[in-house]
């Protein structure tokens, strides 16, 4: 079953295109990535599949109901979380997670349960009294999970989720993710993080309001058009200079020690002819490729 | 359907983050003190001891008795002795003086004349009339009665019977406070309801908030209805602050009509906080609400009638008066606290509030979209 049906969406603002003609079709209980760069469009496609923008051209359905016509009823039924923390500061965790219950409607009786659940699972049982403002990065995020997640909705769209969060944090707070997309709860996350983007089951690679590719990170991976290589030696900036006027590389960008090179698969070259153009002097070894090679790959 | 949950969770709301701010809330109770103080004691129209000059061209005792009766009536309150004129001119240019008494040099003669029922005046007033209140006070000495000079002219000297007789059938003491205190509730009313409403919506919008709550199936209604209900209570402990000190302070009666002041002030209230709202969906920031509350406070305070009568101003400005729910209330709270009216005797200005609340109340949840595009 699909959570998320699109065909050709497309969103128009004067003569700027944000998105262009995208088709997506995310299943029930995946956590879908959108990934692309500033201004690639991310944010537009989500406002239009919660049904805050109508879309110029396209048809939309999420969760089987027609947007933006159905746009009222569709929102009980999901939850979103801001990338800027949109809670209240001056309200304590307590209030905030009480504001939501009321705001969703749950019944007066289920509301103490559900907060206790929320507060123990996100871990914010003893910062329950404390004002929102002065919470960490981490605990502001968890609480805006909790508030997101307060009506268990079947489908939660995630805008950028992690900015603002140490790594320790992003790690516990996919952790969460997990748990609710194997409660069946489908998730849409945008982000520019490629280790974020890389968690994802699924991920659709956005430019200029175009889709570029869309896959498990595996996949896109395996169906890579070019072989990764890392080269160490002496010179490194002089031999990026060099090696990008060749026509075989796709792209050259160096990494610490090391200049990772991705050589098109149509050229031909392996290992060996590679090393061979080099010279003997740099050491070259093939890796496997990440999912900012395919990034690269996609969007050069 | 307007769902009870969501506009109880947004009052809840509002009412938890207004006992946080500590600055509003205090706003709450020093507004209507402050300016009752302010305005109870300082806005007199009754002129009493308009500082004059006396220039005494006649140095006769008739004029030194003349002097104490003017001085007598508390109209004017002379400074020391002007002997020559153009002194006394300096003085009313510097504004050390309002007014000068001449009293010429054939003073004894004129009187003499005056009370053989001649025509001429006896002395001269020059007035400042840059300030007409100032002039009026001194424009009054002129239906003084004569100097009683000695008792063989008392016959004489009996005022001419008036023309009319003029009772005051509200207010017989003319007290100043009486009038300003209710005009007051419709001032600070209008001040604190649209103040703080035409921040409600713009805040959220500043500090991010909106961009949950329009993901959330809140209903532009139901959260303006949500904003508006704590300041609805927070409104009429201000008119019980108003009305408990003004009867305290100034002995400005007590409504006996309690319904129907309650009935309009709710109304009022009503209209008010419309009014915020509406600048608030149009206000990009919280500085630009303050600044269109400002542009409607003071003609609020100005053509409203509160420091002017109504009747007095020019048809155009009375048109704009009209647009104004403070004109409104301050004609129904007047008739209410002072007249003791009942509201049925006011239904004119009673529906015009209700109209405002209906068209501003549809025209804010129309303003406000949840929808980006």
């Amino acid at each position: 079953m699909l959570a998320i049906d699109v065909q050709g969406m497309s969103r128009r603002f004067g003569d700027y295109l944000a998105v262009n003609q995208l088709d997506l079709q995310i299943p029930a209980g995946c956590i879908y990535g959108f990934l692309g760069p500033n201004g690639c469009g991310k944010s537009t496609s989500i406002r239009m599949l919660t049904g805050l923008l109508t879309p110029t051209s396209g048809s939309i359905q999420v969760l089987g109901l027609e947007l933006p016509r159905q746009a009222d009823l569709l929102r009980q039924r999901i939850g979103y979380m801001t990338q800027k923390f949109s809670l209240y500061d001056n309200l304590t965790v307590v209030e905030n997670l009480e504001f939501v219950a009321g705001i969703y409607q749950l019944a007066r009786r289920d509301r103490p349960v559900r907060i206790r659940q929320l507060l123990d699972l996100y871990q914010l049982e003893d910062k329950r009294q404390v004002r929102a403002g002065s919470l960490s990065g981490g605990q502001k995020q968890r609480l805006a999970l909790a508030a997101a997640t307060m009506h268990q909705p079947a489908l939660l769209f995630l805008d950028e989720p992690t900015s603002a969060v140490d790594p320790e944090n992003r790690r516990e707070f996919w952790e969460r993710l997990f748990d609710l997309s194997d409660a069946g709860t489908t998730i849409l996350v945008s982000t520019h993080y490629m280790d974020e983007a890389e968690r994802c089951h699924r991920l659709a690679i956005l430019e200029r309001g175009e889709k570029r590719a869309d896959g498990s990170p595996a996949d896109l991976m395996a169906q890579m058009a070019a072989d990764v290589y890392e080269v160490s030696g002496p010179d490194l900036r002089q031999l990026r200079q060099q090696v990008l006027r060749w026509p075989q590389i796709m792209s050259a960008a160096q990494i610490g020690q090391s200049l990772r090179l991705l050589v098109y698969k149509s050229a031909g070259w392996g290992l060996s002819l590679l090393q061979q153009q080099l010279g003997p002097a740099y050491l070259v070894e093939p890796v496997r490729p990440s999912l900012e090679d395919v990034f690269v790959e996609r969007t050069s | 359907m307007l769902s009870l949950s969501r506009i109880h969770a947004i009052f809840r709301k509002e009412i938890w983050q207004l006992a946080r701010d500590r600055i509003t809330f205090a706003m709450i109770v020093m507004i209507p003190l402050v300016q009752l103080m302010l305005f109870g004691y300082a806005i007199n129209t009754d002129v009493r001891h308009v500082p004059a000059a006396l220039v005494d061209q006649s140095s006769s005792s008739a004029a030194r008795q003349f002097v104490a009766d003017v001085q007598a009536s508390q109209a004017v309150r002379f400074v020391p002795d002007f002997t020559d004129i153009s002194k006394a001119k300096a003085a009313l240019t510097a504004g050390k003086v309002h007014a000068i008494l001449v009293i010429p040099a054939d003073f004894n003669r004129r009187l003499d004349e005056r009370r053989r029922g001649g025509g001429r005046a006896i002395a001269q007033w020059i007035t400042d009339g840059s300030d007409p209140m100032l002039g009026n006070a001194v424009n009054a000495l002129r239906q003084m009665p004569l100097p009683q000079l000695s008792p063989t002219h008392r016959e004489a000297a009996l005022p001419p019977s008036a023309l009319f007789e003029v009772v005051n059938f509200y207010n017989p003491e003319r007290r100043t406070a009486v009038n300003i205190v209710p005009g007051l509730i419709a001032v600070i009313l209008t001040m604190t309801m649209i103040l703080f409403t035409s921040a409600a919506i713009v805040r959220e919008r500043e500090q991010g908030n909106m961009e949950f709550l329009i993901n959330t199936p809140i209903r532009p209604l139901e959260l303006m209805l949500g904003k508006i209900l704590p300041y609805i209570a927070i409104g009429l402990l201000q008119v019980a602050i108003i009305l408990g000190l003004g009867h305290a302070l100034f002995a400005v009666p007590l409504p006996e009509q309690w319904l129907s002041l309650w009935l309009v002030t709710l109304l009022f209230i009503l209209a008010s906080l419309t009014l915020g709202l509406l600048i608030s969906t149009k206000a990009q920031t919280q500085l630009q609400a303050m600044q269109l509350t400002v542009f409607i406070l003071l003609p609020s305070i100005l053509l409203s009638g509160f420091m002017f009568p109504y009747v007095a101003m020019p048809k155009p400005a009375q048109y704009i008066a009209e647009l104004l729910p403070a004109t409104h209330y301050v004609r129904l709270v007047r008739a209410v606290v002072l007249r003791d009216a009942h509201w049925t005797a006011l239904l004119n200005d009673i529906m015009v509030l209700a109209a405002f609340i209906v068209v501003g109340m549809t025209l804010a949840t129309l303003q406000f979209r949840k929808r980006l595009d």
